[in-house]
């Protein structure tokens, strides 16, 4: 087997006597794009720090490229200037942005000439190029974020770690900033880990994601299978599958079950045993909505009066009350072809495929 | 009042004639303070740089203490150096006692703290991340310690302008281990102080000039700084 690019092997952290992120066992593999996707003070940029080798865990080790570089501090500062890292509100320092980006290359005493090369090459990757004389502290959240992309790149890490890179921008910044991390992970062969709160945009970007909430990887997976078989609730959560229905697979028909969902009755494809209790997840774009019962192959229909409808950009999300809340998503022409209103009668239909089954973990 | 004026007119001839006794003692004060000065930060801009980034037990306290120090009074630094210079002293075959020399030593001990303390402040004013982005850039300890510095660089000039200013304008210590021996320690406050008590009032004004213009100076130059 060969190795990862960096191991971690049971890295805790804490703050103040108490642990902030507990056992994580990550590999980060040379060439990827690793997004680390997680709700806020889940433990995010604990981990990239500790990646990165900023700070040193209370326990476990890492390994970078083979190397044991948990607490040896030669190891570390040769390991850390072959990656570098761009920070959640990254910082400028008071000096040009040319000065800026040649910062980490005269760290690691390269020539002059050298370093005007690189310096201009990062900053037309990161659009930058017209700012190089202007004093950083001048620049507005954007452009700082794309300076501290540039600066990151200057130094041809292996391994570039960017936590958040878009938190707090405008969408029109942020498509920028997407743009240009998109061109890196294209063109050069750096491995990125990179930080997010954001489910699509790790989709997006990432070849592999793990999901990190209150201090523990929960899964990790390619962003489909995190995407389509979450394997804990508060996953499938995060990933937005809005029905999350609790109850006890009843009867069993070769792989088909029926699950009882407080006295409803849905059918889906599992494994588990009769009497297992389960959460059955099922997206909300796998859910038809139509005005009478028809005889679809779907073997899940469910007669319902809609509880209410609230339009999400070009979608429209509405709400069914069947003996349980499900929620669909519909365009919004056909809510207008269909009429969709509150208390209007409607069918909700989908298919035993549609509906993934995950064990109750409490 | 009328010997007064006159004093006052006289005192601004020495100077604008630049009158030899006047402007070698003015040249002696600002030698002797800006070596002291200079020894001063070279002590206390590292060491300031090394307590700001380490964590240590006690830190709290030392940095305590050193601010305490900023008002240390400069008889007792006097008394201290005197002590350990004269001859009688565990160091008093260096023969130093009564030189610019002990003068000098006894100006970095009086404005070390000033410098130190105030260097430290200025270093945690700046922003932890920009630490935090110059390690993760690759920088070892001392070039993190050199960058953290320079982003400080108006408030830890600030610092060590205070400390020439403590040190241009004390009395005791000077006069305690210099003696105000002409043309050797006498410097602008040693001689204002003594040679007001002969009688000699014009150069005691004209050197009070001087330091009171040195002083506004100082000020000046302090206040551009601490504006950026
Ligand atoms: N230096 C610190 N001292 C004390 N607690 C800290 C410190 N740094 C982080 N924490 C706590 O650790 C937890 C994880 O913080 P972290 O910054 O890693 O979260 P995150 O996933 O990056 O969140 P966000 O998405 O908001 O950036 C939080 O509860 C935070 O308050
Ligand atoms: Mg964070």
């Amino acid at each position: 087997m060969t190795m990862a690019l960096i191991e971690t092997v049971n890295i805790g952290q804490k703050y103040a006597g108490q642990y902030i992120l507990k056992d994580v066992n990550l590999n980060i593999n040379r060439g990827e794009v690793f997004a680390l996707i997680g709700p806020t003070g889940a433990g995010k940029t604990t981990l990239l720090r500790l990646l990165d080798l900023l700070e040193v865990p209370a326990s476990g080790s890492v390994y970078f490229d083979g190397m044991d570089v948990t607490d040896n501090k030669s190891l570390r500062l040769q390991a850390r200037r072959r990656m570098s890292f761009v920070l959640q509100k990254p910082v400028v320092f008071n000096m040009s942005v040319y000065n800026n980006v040649a910062c980490g290359l005269r760290w690691r005493r390269e020539k002059e000439a050298t370093i005007r090369q690189r310096v201009s090459r990062a900053l037309e990757l990161a659009d930058m190029a017209e700012y190089i004389n202007r004093n950083a502290r001048t620049l507005s959240g954007g452009e700082t974020q794309r300076v501290a992309i540039a600066r990151a790149l200057a130094v041809a890490p292996e391994v570039l770690f960017l936590d958040e890179p878009t938190a707090n921008l405008d969408p029109i910044s942020t498509s920028k900033i997407e743009e240009v991390l998109a061109h890196i992970i294209g063109d050069q062969k750096t491995t990125v880990v990179m930080a997010t709160h954001n489910m699509s945009q790790g989709q997006r970007l990432a070849d592999r994601i793990g999901v990190i909430m209150n201090g523990e990887i929960l899964q990790t997976g390619s962003p489909g299978d995190i995407f389509s078989t979450p394997q804990k609730k508060e996953v499938a959560e995060f990933v937005g599958v809005d029905n999350i229905l609790s109850g006890v697979i009843v009867n069993r028909d070769n792989e088909l079950v029926t699950i009882d969902i407080g006295g409803n009755l849905i059918q889906a494809i599992s494994d588990y045993p009769i009497g297992e209790e389960v959460h059955a997840l099922i997206r909300p774009e796998d859910i038809t909505l139509a005005p009478r019962k028809d005889a679809s192959s779907a073997r899940n229909t469910f007669e319902g009066r809609i509880a209410r409808i609230f339009p999400v950009g070009a979608l429209v999300r509405v709400e069914v009350a069947c003996g349980f809340p499900l929620l669909a998503v519909v365009t919004k022409r056909s809510a207008e072809d269909l009429s969709l209103a509150v208390n209007k009668r409607v069918y909700a239909t989908f298919k035993a495929t549609a509906v993934h089954i995950i064990k109750r973990w409490n | 009042m009328t010997e007064l004026w006159e004093g006052l007119v006289t005192a601004v001839k020495l100077i604008i004639s630049l009158d030899p006794e006047v402007m070698e003692i003015a040249g002696r004060s600002l030698a002797i303070s800006a070596t002291s000065s200079t020894i001063a930060a070279l002590i206390c801009l590292p060491l300031g740089a090394v307590i700001h980034s380490n964590k240590f037990p006690g830190k709290r306290t030392l940095i305590n203490i050193v601010q305490t120090l900023f008002s240390l009074p400069t008889v007792a630094v006097g008394l201290f150096v005197f002590v350990l210079f004269s001859r009688a002293g565990p160091i008093g075959g260096l023969d130093i006692m009564f030189t610019p020399v002990a003068m000098v030593i006894g100006q970095v001990i009086l404005i070390s703290p000033i410098m130190l303390g105030l260097t430290i402040s200025a270093l945690s004013g700046v922003d932890k991340a920009i630490a935090d982005t110059a390690i993760s850039l690759g920088a070892s300890g001392l070039q993190t310690a050199v960058i953290t510095l320079r982003e400080a660089r108006f408030a830890v000039l600030a610092g060590l302008i205070m400390g020439f200013g403590r040190a241009i304008s004390e009395v005791g210590l000077s006069l305690m281990v210099g003696g105000n021996i002409a043309g050797f320690t006498r410097t602008i406050t040693t001689a204002i102080s003594l040679e007001t008590s002969k009688g000699d009032l014009e150069l005691a004004l004209a050197l009070g000039i001087i330091l009171i213009v040195i002083a506004l100076v100082i000020n000046l130059v302090l206040n551009r700084v601490q504006q950026r």
